[in-house]
């Protein structure tokens, strides 16, 4: 098995999109969200939507852990780099996001030294190669990328490698969807549940969607069948008048998540009391930081950070658009000032962000020539 | 760093400044080699510098590509390369035997590509720059007879073809880099595809109509400069697309986009419909030109825009390059 081909197979999505035209009652108007930046941008590049029915609408949710952090954080992280003799390792999706005074990529034209890892570890390694230098690992993601962050610090403590600290902006995803539904401008009727932190923290942390919420939610995977299946769950719940999780992406995601991972997590991380989110506002309990015993090589720890709030500009409608208020065509910015070369917000270059994804695969098909010319 | 990714960055640098400033007098889209006429003789020029790390990597090295570039921008121009000049700018402390290597390499892949080299330059620059070397390719072309490319005729329902499978000389770079866990069979492409353009010209000369060789910045912005060019639409069929699976595996593994990364060693050609058979047919016959495909055609909307059709039958946009594909987090 290849575990791609097949869930591509195009007889299988013909036949699945027929089943959901088939299950759709057209009395209806469905508002579905996908939580998952990951999911809004695999609907954008398999045009998923033309195979959907009118009345099936997809709502990109805030999944998307490099567009939810305020600028001022980012300003933070290269604030610290701007130090001497330390090097800014991230993931290469951070590297376009803009702070105040730039992005990575600009500060790295700039001078700073600024590397692109592929993992934490990549990190920790560059660390132990660079006995002079400091190596601060900016570290983002929910809780699909914490675990890694957790065994690297551990590694870390366990070689007691000085010269290497992490900047935490591990955030959860429960009180992220929590804030959508408790949003009064939002008005779902079920979610597509986000498939790889599943891997991680099970599908037991949704329950109270559907018992309190009474919303159906089908933890789904990331290939055109997963998606288009998982709709066809969605479609019979509600149908049946039932609401219930259920997990489409068993091959990958185990009902009671990843107990080492989280394991590892429990060692290392404690729950921030609150944390802003960029459109959410602040939310308790709903971001890591390093635990006292970590606290070498907590980079707020070691290095003065200047903690300010950063407000995004106000013309940019980044907040909206992260709750699924606004899709990226309707704020105003969207294609004239905030475009993938100048993005006002993360949304716009994060790989997981919808506006990018709007942008990159969608927009054009009704923009005019004249609008083309004008966003080159 | 975006502006030499070949993307949207590069094309405004070299619109924006350097067209206006060094020839205020060109008329008409920028192409790969200039066409001009000394005493009566028409002829091509063109130049390239070759900026890449590692040096060596599976399938060739800088010197090949130096070589083989040059050599394609004059193919696609409908040119064939006679001789070339060569600059290198070396950095102190470079190895003799990596510098004769790629002299060696230089050697082998003009006499393959039937050109000479004539003429040349050497600096040496501090240690710490050119990342071991650099090297500038100049090279002159007579005309191929018998092709008639004018982008002018492009018209709805021309089709577009591509010479072979894409993305195996970007995906083998980032790989050979050794900054991914990531293994993979794959060399690069690199190869003079003047032998494939001169059997198209024979088979569809008067048919063909555009060419360009995707270097950096991919099949996409190739396509995107061509829509932009003539404000049709470029309507491609993703399942068309010839591709080794590695470098299928490598690009969703890292979330790249194949149509991103770059080829030295194929080409595309948009071709009048009545002459897209036969071009196919004749370069299928040619050893190294088993995989050239049909991979989409020319209509009117989207209006100067690159279409995709996924396998589904939906669509989506392809942009040109914006930056250096960068691989992404979760």
């Amino acid at each position: 098995m290849k575990f791609v081909d097949e869930f591509r197979e195009r007889e299988l999505v013909t036949r699945t999109a027929e089943e959901i035209r088939r299950l759709a009652d057209p009395a209806r108007h469905y508002r579905f969200m996908e939580v998952c930046g990951g999911h809004t941008h695999a609907i954008y590049r398999f045009g998923l939507k033309d195979l959907l029915p009118e009345n099936i609408e997809l709502i990109h949710g805030p999944g998307c852990p490099v567009c939810v952090l305020p600028m001022g954080r980012i300003d933070d992280g290269l604030a610290i780099a701007q130090q001497d003799g330390v090097i800014f390792a991230a993931f290469g999706d951070m590297m376009r996001v803009p702070g105040t005074t730039g992005s990575p990529l600009e500060h790295k034209a700039r001078g700073m030294d600024v590397r692109i890892v592929y993992s934490p570890s990549d990190a920790l390694k560059l660390a132990r190669g660079n006995p002079d230098k400091h190596v601060m690992f900016f570290a983002i993601g929910f809780e699909t990328t914490a675990p890694s962050t957790a065994l690297t610090l551990m590694r870390a403590r366990a070689q007691d490698v000085r010269n290497f600290s992490v900047f935490c902006n591990h955030v959860t995803i429960i009180p992220a969807i929590r804030a959508i539904l408790d949003s009064p401008d939002m008005r779902l009727d079920a979610f597509i549940g986000p498939g790889h932190v599943s891997t991680v923290i099970g599908c037991r942390p949704y329950e109270w969607i559907v018992k309190e919420e009474r919303k159906p939610i089908v933890i789904s995977g990331f290939e055109p069948l997963d998606m288009l299946q998982s709709i066809v769950m969605l479609l019979r719940q509600l149908q049946s008048g039932e609401a219930k999780v259920e997990n489409q992406y068993r091959r990958v995601v185990p009902w009671e998540g990843n107990r080492a991972a989280l394991k590892a997590m429990a060692e290392v991380f404690q729950l921030r009391p609150y944390f802003e989110w960029r459109g959410l506002g602040f939310i308790s309990q709903s971001a890591l930081r390093m635990r006292d015993a970590f606290a070498k090589w907590d980079a707020e720890q070691r290095f003065e950070v200047p903690g300010v709030r950063v407000t995004d500009p106000k013309a940019a409608q980044c907040g909206e658009v992260l709750k699924g208020v606004l899709k990226p065509h309707q704020c105003k910015l969207f294609g004239h000032e905030c475009t993938p070369e100048h993005p006002i917000g993360a949304l716009m270059v994060s790989s997981e962000g919808s506006c990018a994804a709007y942008y990159n695969y969608e927009h054009r098909k009704t923009a005019t020539a004249t609008m083309l010319s004008q966003a080159v | 760093m975006a502006h030499g990714a070949g993307g949207k960055s590069s094309r405004r640098l070299v619109e924006g400044l350097f067209a206006p400033l060094l020839y205020p007098d060109s008329a008409g889209p920028l192409t790969d080699a200039a066409q001009l006429s000394i005493e009566g003789t028409r002829i091509a020029v063109t130049t390239d510098s070759f900026v890449v790390k590692p040096l060596q990597f599976p399938g060739g090295s800088i010197g090949e590509l130096a070589v083989n570039g040059t050599v394609n921008d004059l193919a696609v121009s409908g040119a064939r390369a006679e001789v070339m000049t060569v600059t290198y700018i070396l950095e102190a402390g470079l190895a003799t035997e990596v510098l004769e290597a790629e002299v060696r390499a230089m050697a082998s892949a003009a006499q393959r590509a039937g050109v000479q080299i004539v003429s040349g330059d050497t600096k040496v620059v501090e240690h710490g720059k050119a990342d071991g070397m650099y090297i500038t390719t100049t090279g002159i072309g007579s005309l191929i007879h018998g092709m008639k490319i004018d982008p002018g005729l492009i018209r709805p329902g021309d089709k577009v073809l591509v010479s072979g499978p894409i993305g195996d000389h970007g995906v083998t770079i980032l790989l050979a880099r050794g900054e991914l866990d990531l293994e993979a069979e794959l060399t690069s492409d690199t190869r003079s595809v003047l032998p494939l353009v001169e059997v198209l010209a024979e088979a569809s000369g008067p048919g063909i109509r555009w060419m360009r060789d995707p270097t950096r910045g991919g099949v996409a912005t190739s396509l995107n400069e061509l829509a932009r060019d003539c404000g049709l639409g470029i309507v491609i069929d993703e399942d068309a697309i010839p591709m080794h699976d590695a470098v299928r595996g490598a690009c969703e593994l890292l979330g790249l986009d194949p149509l991103h990364i770059a080829n030295e060693g194929q080409f595309l050609a948009v071709i009048a419909p009545e002459y897209s058979d036969a071009a196919v047919n004749a370069l299928n016959l040619l050893p190294g030109g088993e995989d050239a495909r049909i991979i989409g055609t020319v209509c009117e909307h989207p209006a100067a825009a690159v279409l995709v059709m996924t396998s589904y039958g939906g669509s989506r946009i392809i942009d040109m390059l914006v930056g250096d594909p960068l691989p992404r987090i979760c």
